[in-house]
């Protein structure tokens, strides 16, 4: 009854082009922002901050950037640990280098010598395909994190080879280093974020998006009606490289502060955020929110059941976490294969017609 | 950060009102996890011990202590949650337990003003009380750690290594990296030839380096590893014939997990320790009879005894002596969480005080000062009997050479400072 | 000879060996997925939780013991007895047929015909599962395993080359025999494929499953089959590195090794598994002899990618792989 297609006519192409036509949906969009970012600043603390929304902020870009690589265009990476490296590093940079520029500029930047790196490590897809290139991705990772350990210059020289975010500010107001207040961070990762996905599902709903999908679907074939397999695939690499770089400056610098190449970027994170997008669901923009949220959420809240509601051992919480995640991994892909995604798009489809079933 | 002060009589003995007060600290273990296998006798020391001053004396000058464990798996995200949701409930001071894990922590404590006390791991260059306020790492680290153990191999080839060849074989991390600067500086001034040979994680295979030490044919080996590294090290070790009483592993590569997998083979290996080991301390007998007979114990009540239990009681001990310290200087019980900083720069452990609580001898006499959160930077060298299954000490503590570590710690902890705009303090 | 070259071709030999080791991990990944299209990303955590269970086995262990004891309040740990290895292989085995039996029924009989990577994804959920489900079932402590497999320095050719080179070679006894073993079971995996019935089943489900059904093959026989055997593959893989480092949670990262040697073998070929595994640990070990030294070391990681990363260049579907025909 309220989400309703009939009666709402486009006057103009731009009203009948635009990513939301259904009314209920651009107004539930827009609900969506005011609350994160009118509502949610006032109310939050540093837990909620640190441990849950930073992380799903950040991982959503991620996600995003993924899923525009995998999702879209089927080029299967597992190389995200060492392109979030490649961002970190890169903002550390640029950070100390130049200590007077916004840290804006910086994060942008980062991401921009990520897509280049991206556009090096994705050459490979050009010759390689399906998990033979998801592998070939891991000698980016594994490379990436080794050349970040190795050369000195990357962490300043320090002794340890960790690398530490100094404070800078936006506007006055101090959104890295460890005096920055949960809703500056919080506001700032949300503001890239909101960007980002802005971007990213206008790429996808334009002709370069459509490029990335005919790749995916049937890679010859769209060579043979136009579409150039060199470029549709390099600027997949750059594009997810892209976000995947801010991910990764974000996620050095305001979420930890501080990173070991090794133990921060490895093989792991790439796991991590593939896991996302497969469970949100490829070839979605909502759909890596939605898995970011699940793989972010999900530990945290079996934690704080387990330990501080039942009052289990952390370690016999621990596992059972691993086995729930697993199982609930699993059950989720026999019930629905492809993803969060697709239960929300079924869902709306379904809610359109209420209260008739077809 | 909210603490409930009890009201004026600030006698800690409290009996009237039900004790809303009590010492909180939080426990960041790792169960689980790649490092479990050293993270699980580890987690059960400190715990234990904060039991038995609950059964035992009731807490810590009469307010009970409260122990969060939080489990991290060894990783740097949980342990920024595990930080953010503990710290409400007015933590007293936090080991991270972890060197990753630290760094993150250094500036979220700073600000928050709580303690952070990474004993024997973590940032070095904290030991420089006038730039890091909130950060401790007494009794040693690992630039003393390096030093004691050249210090050591000093005295067994009667004070020259002029010509000597030691092979440092790293974890290659962050962590693993941290005696490299101090070992080059060593090995300049003591004219040995140092070789840096590193290990990937996990370092499961290391037949290639093992391979290269059997040809260069060191006369030291050293190893700075954590986890599988460790037990893979010594039975490659073993495998090519390396002499076993040639091979030290710094603290974390020196405990019985690292050892038994390999068997007799292992007999003779040397490890660096910063505290004593074995269960013939005193304490042992009230821990027995007050925590694991009461069914109390952390674990599973198995590793009491081993080396990694034995330090996370030292780690409690320490936490114990700067409440005790905190409590004597602010007069109440119910300390805040800038009392537990004052108390930690108070600290003076003496041997009588180690007798006094069941753990005689069990570390050096130190006392910690404003300018000097690093304690003596002292360092015994122990030996794995494999068939006793007990690690020996072999040495007494070793000083090691601060006049040329000095420099480097305030060189890098100059450069923090400049990083993050940081003023000396105690001046 | 100058040094150099003797050293040379004793890294050359030792990488031989260790490239075995990697193939033994490499099959397990190469039977499942020639017969299912399935990448089973929970291979390394079979080779933990098999290696666990055996040690678990031989020395009397209660399962979920510390789960008991934390429910029920308990203090149960051993049942007392001591079991030879090779009943605790074979116990082990039972278990991992029963496992790949309810890994068929519960997730992959659901999942028939999706695409690879959502069976990707399955295996990444067992792999979870699997590893939570380890740890509380044995615990998570560091665990000595002792089949009776002969460790260290092989004296015999550490003499004969030192007479002929006047430098002893270091060859691993465990090596040799993980290098005998991983040879019968590559020619009985062949021999089984070749000339009985269900492998000659099991390779017509890898051709094609349709037909394979219509001709009368059973598919979850065959499956079951398969997982099994991936199963026993992986017990021995992890007997073999559960010897050299002691059973516990790093043993399920030997997974991350076969990934180049299944890159550059094919992922659909045994021989190709061997000799990937074999060009793998060559190559790695040699580089890391020659340029390691100059580049700062601890190059064995990724250099083994970047090798197979080569290879792929010139043949995308790896050297014995099937060659991917496209249809537009």
């Amino acid at each position: 009854m309220l989400y309703r297609e009939a009666g709402d006519f486009k006057t103009t192409y731009k009203e009948d082009n635009q990513t939301f036509p259904i009314k209920f949906d651009r107004y539930r969009y827009y609900f969506v922002l005011i609350v994160a970012f009118l509502i949610i600043p006032f109310w939050i603390n540093d837990y909620w901050v640190n441990a849950i929304f930073l992380p799903f902020l950040i991982y959503s870009i991620a996600a995003i950037g993924l899923n525009i690589l995998v999702g879209y265009c089927g080029q299967v990476s597992l190389g995200t640990g060492g392109f979030m490296a490649v961002g970190a590093y890169a903002v550390y940079k640029l950070m100390t280098a130049f200590p007077d520029v916004s840290i804006m500029i910086h994060v942008v930047l980062a991401g921009a010598i990520t897509a280049c790196v991206g556009v090096l490590f994705g050459l490979p897809s050009l010759r390689i395909k399906g998990f033979y290139l998801a592998v070939a991705t891991l000698a980016a990772q594994f490379f990436l994190v080794w050349i970040f350990n190795r050369v000195p210059w990357f962490y300043n020289y320090s002794a340890s080879g960790q690398i530490n975010a100094p404070e800078r500010t936006f506007f006055g107001v101090p959104v890295t280093g460890a005096n920055a207040d949960s809703w500056a961070t919080y506001l700032f990762c949300l503001i890239i974020l909101t960007v980002c996905g802005i971007v990213a599902r206008n790429l996808t709903r334009g002709s370069i998006g459509r490029k990335w999908m005919a790749i995916r679907d049937m890679d010859i074939a769209a060579e043979i009606i136009g579409v150039n397999p060199l470029s549709a695939k390099l600027s997949a690499f750059a594009v997810s490289s892209f976000f995947i770089g801010i991910s990764g400056a974000l996620f050095f610098g305001v979420y930890l502060g501080a990173v070991e190449v090794g133990e921060a970027f490895g093989i792991n994170k790439s796991f991590l955020v593939l896991f996302m997008i497969i469970i949100g669901g490829l070839g979605s923009i909502f759909g890596s929110f939605a898995g970011a949220a699940f793989l972010v959420l999900l530990p945290v809240l079996l934690k704080n059941l387990f330990v501080a509601g039942l009052g289990w051992q952390p370690d016999l919480a621990t596992h059972l976490e691993f086995m729930i995640v697993g199982g609930l991994i699993i059950l989720f892909l026999v019930v629905e294969p492809h993803g969060i995604a697709q239960l929300w798009r079924l869902a709306k489809e379904k809610l359109r017609l209420w209260p008739f079933p077809y | 950060m909210k603490f409930k002060l009890l009201a004026a009589a600030a006698s800690s003995i409290a009996m009237a009102t039900p004790v809303l007060a009590d010492l909180v600290l939080p426990w960041m273990s790792y169960r689980t996890g790649p490092y479990a296998v050293a993270g699980i006798p580890l987690a059960d020391g400190y715990a234990d011990y904060l039991t038995l001053l609950n059964e035992r004396d009731g807490g810590i000058g009469g307010v009970p202590v409260r122990l969060l464990e939080c489990e991290t798996g060894y990783n740097t995200e949980k342990g920024v949650e595990c930080y953010e949701s503990t710290k409400a409930e007015g933590s007293l001071v936090y080991h991270p337990l972890s060197t990753g894990i630290t760094y993150q922590l250094i500036p979220k404590v700073t600000a928050d003003g709580i303690a952070l006390h990474s004993m024997g791991y973590g940032r070095t260059s904290a030991a420089n009380g006038k730039i890091f306020s909130n950060i401790f790492n007494y009794p040693a680290n690992y630039w003393t750690a390096a030093s004691a153990g050249v210090n050591y191999l000093l005295n067994e080839n009667s004070g020259s290594l002029d010509g000597k060849h030691i092979a440092l074989l790293y974890h290659n991390s962050a962590y693993g990296k941290e005696p490299i600067r101090t070992l080059e500086e060593l090995s300049k001034k003591h004219k040995f030839e140092l070789t840096l040979i590193p290990v990937d994680h996990p370092g499961q295979e290391q037949k290639s380096q093992w391979l290269q030490i059997r040809r260069e044919r060191p006369d030291y080996v050293i190893m700075w590893g954590f986890g599988v590294m460790n037990q893979v090290a010594i039975q490659e070790a073993a495998n090519v014939r390396f002499p076993m009483e040639n091979f030290i592993g710094n603290w974390w590569a020196g405990a019985e997990h690292d050892v038994i997998p390999a068997g007799d083979v292992a007999d003779g290996y040397k490890s660096l320790v910063m505290n004593d080991t074995g269960s013939d301390f005193d304490i042992y007998a009230d821990i027995q009879k007050y925590v694991v007979d009461a069914g109390k114990a952390a674990g599973a009540g198995d590793n009491l005894g081993t080396v990694m239990y034995n330090r996370s009681l030292y780690m409690a001990f320490l936490t114990h002596m700067a409440i005790v310290k905190a409590q004597e200087i602010t007069g109440t019980a119910d300390i805040s969480q800038a009392d537990m900083i004052k108390g930690m720069e108070a600290l003076d452990i003496t041997d009588a005080l180690m007798a006094e609580h069941g753990l005689a001898n069990v570390g050096p006499a130190f006392s910690v000062s404003c300018e000097n959160h690093g304690g003596p930077g002292l360092g015994a060298v122990s030996q794995w009997d494999a068939s006793a299954g007990k690690w020996k000490l072999i040495s007494g503590y070793l000083e090691a050479d601060m006049g040329l570590i000095n420099p480097l710690i305030q060189a890098d902890s100059q450069a923090f400072a400049k990083e993050n705009n940081i003023s000396e303090r105690c001046n | 000879m100058p040094e150099q070259v003797i050293f040379g071709m004793e890294v050359f030999l030792n990488g031989l060996m260790a490239g075995v080791l990697y193939a033994l991990v490499a099959l397990g990944f190469v039977l499942i997925y020639k017969a299912s299209g399935i990448f089973n990303y929970a291979q390394g955590v079979m080779a933990l939780f098999s290696a666990m269970t055996l040690v678990g086995m031989m020395n009397g262990q209660v399962p979920f013991s510390h789960l008991i004891n934390a429910v029920f309040g308990t203090d149960i740990h051993h049942f007392g007895w001591h079991l030879p290895a090779l009943i605790g292989i074979l116990l082990t085995m039972a278990i991992m047929v029963l496992l790949a039996w309810l890994v068929q029924k519960i997730i992959f009989k659901h999942l028939v015909n999706q695409e690879p990577i959502i069976l990707f994804m399955a295996t990444i959920g067992l792999a979870y599962f699997m590893e939570g489900f380890g740890d509380l079932m044995w615990g998570g402590e560091i665990k000595k395993l002792d089949v009776g497999i002969p460790q260290g320095i092989n004296l015999w050719i550490d003499e004969a080359t030192y007479n002929i080179f006047d430098y002893g070679f270091f060859i691993d006894n465990l090596d040799i025999f993980a290098t005998i073993v991983a040879a019968i079971l590559v020619l009985a995996l062949v021999a089984f494929s070749q000339y009985t019935k269900q492998g000659r089943a099991m390779r017509a489900v890898a051709d094609d499953h349709q037909a394979a059904l219509s001709v009368g093959v059973s598919l979850n026989f065959i499956w079951v089959m398969v997982w099994s055997l991936a199963g026993f593959v992986a017990l021995v893989a992890g007997i073999m590195w559960g010897t050299k480092s002691g059973v516990q949670f790093s043993l399920s990262l030997i997974a991350l090794k076969a990934l180049p040697v299944l890159m550059l073998g094919g992922f659909t070929s045994i021989p190709g598994a061997i000799v990937g595994g074999l060009i793998i640990g060559v190559g790695e070990k040699m580089f890391e002899f020659l340029v390691g030294p100059l580049i700062g070391g601890a190059t064995e990681n990724w250099f083994a990618y970047v090798l197979a990363l080569l290879f792929l260049v010139f043949r995308p579907q790896g050297l014995f792989g099937e060659k991917i025909i496209e249809r537009v």
